[in-house]
Order: structure tokens, then sequence, then C-alpha cells
């Protein structure tokens, strides 16, 4: 019996959800962390877990299984050569989500999804210099 | 055909929705890095914060 294993179908017919899910998990993978809706957070959280216990162990069959999912080569390559590894010790819940509150727009529950031992890669203190160089120049320009 | 004999008064109107379509004010809780008042497990919209932690960049120019 298929009872009480239900998940969110999010409006849209198999294919479209199967790409959706993929798309999105590839993307998580890439820059280890995305915003995103409540639901599609919870159902994408689902793909990309079973993906890292994938990439763990670094086989060529592993390495398959995942591939028919992920077809970005640059990013497979990235989640068995780094995130797999990175995970190793960690047994499920590789992923974690940050209740961000109601988008304006739709009042869509939004979220932060992102791997738990997600690295700074410096791009916000970058992205926060360029800020201040650019708050700079407008004062001096306002003189 | 069953129809209604009265006219539902304003009092009985207002007397039922006083008790079925009664509002909440949401639970709010300081943020713990600039005292905003924030809903409970949620990022701090003004500073974006959660946790102790940085999470968000919050726009500025709004």
């Amino acid at each position: 019996m298929k009872h009480k294993i239900g998940f969110n179908k999010l409006n849209r017919v198999p294919a479209h959800r199967k790409a959706l899910l993929r798309n999105m998990a590839t993307v998580l993978f890439k820059h280890e962390r995305i915003v995103t809706t409540k639901a599609k957070a919870k159902e994408v959280r689902r793909e990309a877990e079973k993906m890292i216990t994938r990439a763990k162990e670094d086989s060529v069959h592993n390495r398959r299984v995942v591939g028919r999912k992920i077809t970005d080569e640059a990013v497979l390559a990235k989640l068995f050569t780094d995130i797999g590894p990175r995970f190793k010790e960690r047994n499920g819940g590789y992923t974690r989500i940050l209740k961000l509150g109601e988008r304006q727009h739709d009042a869509a529950d939004m979220v932060v999804l992102e791997l738990v031992d997600r690295k700074d890669d410096g791009k916000k203190a970058k992205r926060e210099e360029r800020k201040a160089e650019k708050k700079a120049k407008k004062a001096e320009k306002a003189e | 055909m069953a129809v209604p004999k009265f006219k539902t008064s304003k009092a009985r109107t207002r007397r039922r929705r006083s008790i079925n379509m009664k509002l909440t004010a949401p639970t709010l809780v300081t943020c713990g890095n600039c005292g905003n008042p924030v809903l409970l497990h949620r990022v701090c919209p003004k500073c974006g914060f959660y946790r102790g932690r940085q999470i968000i960049t919050p726009d500025t120019n709004a």
C-alpha cells in the first residue's frame, strides 16, 4: 500500500516537475545556496540529499546514476570531488532551510536553501566592497 | 422551498463574526542583533541576521 508517502506535485505535469527539480538541484550544487519558495525548497531538498548520499562514494555506477539527473558535467564533477567528500562524516541532513518571510508580490513563503557546510567564498565581501565604493563615488559627485 | 423567515440582524451577524472570524496578532520577538520586531523562526528582514549569523544582506535601497 502506498499510504502516507506523498510528495508535492508543485502544480506541474511530471516532465515539467522533473525538469524543475533537476535544474534547481544543479543550481544548488553550483552555488551552494539558493533563495526559493518553501514548497519548492522542500521538494528540491529531497532530490538533492539523495544525490549527495550517492556522491559520498565516487564510483562509475554512482556517477552514472546521478548523471542521469545532473547533465552539467562541471557541476557533476564538483558534486563528486568536492561536495561528496565534505559530507563523508554526516549521515543525512546535508541541507538547511532558513525562512525569510513572505514575498511582496504574491505572499509566497520564501526561504534560503543551503548546504550546511557552505563555504564563504568571499563573493559577499567583494560585493560589499563594491557597494561601498559606489557609495563613495556618489558622495563625491554630490559634492 | 425552505426560506429564512427573518432577516439576520446586525447584532446576530456581528455576534457570529466576533467568534468565528476573529483576527489574531502575529507573535513577535525582538531581533537579537538590531532589536527589530520579527516573526518567530524567520530571518530578520531589517538586518538579515538569524541565530547570530548574517544570512542575507538586506536591500539598502528599499
